[in-house]
């Protein structure tokens, strides 16, 4: 279990428990926290769940693959700090993440 | 095994099709155009009625929309049941999801397949269906479908080919696939006079300034292809990395070393320009600049999603875009068209691609009384019937 903190573009923070081995993406749409979309439930295949992840969380996180990569090419305003939140898998380690969401997505 | 499209057949199809009757038809660039044929909603240039060719009317037993798994299931029920079918898909190339999204994706929930790739399914379910000759039409949209008779339809696409069919089969997942409009803001407002999502006549681009947005194949291809014909190229995409096949980025890369055309890296963050005329596209680079790419002419790739289409114009009830159905045999409100797999919704729906089989074989068994009302229809097994077995080619 971690505490996920969803910020959303206008600065208003939004924190849900989400259990290990679920996505950050998951732990949105299951919690309707608003601006993460996923149109495609989270197979890689759309750019509808992208986050900006906190600076001090980039590390931990990790970079995105190259699929994931190829995907973000359809994101909107895509930054260094961009992932897609389905392919982002909570744990533990995870626990206090803040994530921000984009003004739209894709 | 026929396969009609207005363009060549995909490589996929090709291989499967190897010795059987496959009508091609010759493009200048058979890739880019089939490409383009996918993109329906948003504009093309010109409109794509103005050569839609007009063939005959073609008679068939079921007309399946949506060549997904579903729908190529559908073909080996309704087959084993002496029904006829024809398929129309809006893409290039059979599979529909499977072909598109996750083409390379392992699947691990078919019964009796632990484990098997999008395009691994839909190459065997093509071998599945192989017996019963089914003749596709790709690169078409269903356009309308109207009631003619108890029941008999007439379906239309919008490549103007008309269907007489006994049976409609909507298989259509979710939706049809269209290009995606990219994340710009006000860029409706050029659409159709300035920003295009697809190219039919490249002369429509001879003597622009042109911008193309985007790192697949689609953008590599008609950088390459429109560069001498326009007054000046330029390609954008957000990082120096492309997906695009590597013999494409090489020919870019020597263009832009040559100095024949302009690469830059950065996304498109505001459109300048006055009554849908681009004017120029104001680019963040990866240093969070903003500069300023003078162009009158936009296409931006950025990718297909599926839209419903013109499903809502059917005349079949919609449930937050979906098409109920009862689960005898999965009909719709209107007797004779049926719908099956992702597109349908009934208490208990699961999205799965097995769901989508079952409602198939239970579908082909009240077409058959719309398609033969006077036979009647013995239940066999493909275990044990002899005359089952002869349509599969085994007996």
């Amino acid at each position: 279990m971690a505490k996920i903190y969803y910020v959303d573009h206008t600065g208003e923070t939004r924190i849900v428990d989400v259990e290990n081995g679920a996505t950050v993406m998951e732990g949105a749409i299951r919690n309707a926290i608003p601006g993460i979309e996923a149109e495609c439930g989270g197979a890689c295949a759309c750019a509808t769940c992208h986050v900006y992840v906190d600076e001090a969380w980039r590390e931990k996180v990790g970079n995105p693959t190259p699929m994931e990569e190829d995907m973000l090419d359809f994101g909107y305003d895509v930054r260094p700090n961009s992932r897609l939140s389905c392919q982002i898998k909570v744990s533990d380690e995870l626990d206090g993440l803040i994530v921000t969401t984009p003004e739209r997505q894709a | 095994m026929q396969l009609h499209g207005n363009g060549r057949a995909p490589q996929e199809a090709r291989r499967w099709l190897d010795g059987l009757w496959v009508i091609p038809a010759v493009r200048a660039f058979p890739r880019q155009r089939k490409r383009a044929r996918c993109l329906k909603t948003l504009p093309e240039y010109p409109p794509i009625s103005e050569d839609g060719e007009m063939s005959e009317t073609i008679q068939t037993d079921v007309l399946i929309i949506g060549a997904g798994p579903c729908g190529l299931f559908a073909v080996f029920e309704l087959g084993l049941l002496d029904m006829k079918v024809h398929l129309v898909d809006i893409l290039d190339k059979i599979g529909g999801q499977c072909a598109e999204l996750y083409p390379e994706k392992p699947i691990y929930d078919i019964p009796g397949i632990p484990m098997v790739t999008g395009h691994g399914l839909t190459e065997s379910l093509m071998e599945q269906i192989k017996p019963f000759n089914p003749t596709f039409h790709l690169n078409e949209m269903v356009e309308s479908i109207e009631k003619i008779g108890d029941p008999l339809f007439r379906v239309t696409t919008d490549a103007g080919q008309v269907f007489e069919a006994k049976v409609v089969v909507i298989s259509a997942g979710g939706g049809s696939f269209q290009p995606k409009r990219p994340p710009v803001p006000g860029i409706e407002a050029y659409e159709g006079v300035s920003v295009f999502y697809a190219v039919r006549k490249m002369e429509h681009f001879r003597d622009k300034d042109l911008l193309i947005v985007g790192g697949g194949d689609s953008a590599l291809d008609w950088t390459l292809n429109l560069h001498p014909i326009a007054r000046r190229v330029t390609l954008l995409h957000r990082r120096d990395d492309f997906r695009a096949a590597p013999h494409s980025v090489e020919q870019m890369r020597a263009l832009v070393a040559s100095g024949k055309m302009d690469l830059k890296i950065g996304q498109v963050t505001e459109l300048h320009g006055e009554n849908g005329q681009l004017a120029g596209a104001m680019v963040k680079g990866t240093d969070n600049a903003v500069t300023r790419v003078d162009c009158n002419t936009m296409l931006p790739f950025f990718g297909l999603t599926m839209k419903l289409g013109p499903i809502a114009n059917w005349g079949v009830s919609l449930e937050n875009n979906l098409i109920p159905v009862e689960t005898a045999s999965f009909e719709t409100n209107v007797p004779g068209i049926f719908a099956i797999g992702d597109i349908n919704t009934y208490p208990g729906k699961l999205k799965l691609i097995l769901s989508g089989f079952h409602e198939g074989a239970l579908m082909a068994q009240k077409a058959h009384r719309y398609v033969y009302p006077d036979k009647r229809l013995v239940f066999q097994y493909t275990t044990s019937s002899s005359s089952l077995q002869k349509k599969l080619g085994v007996n």
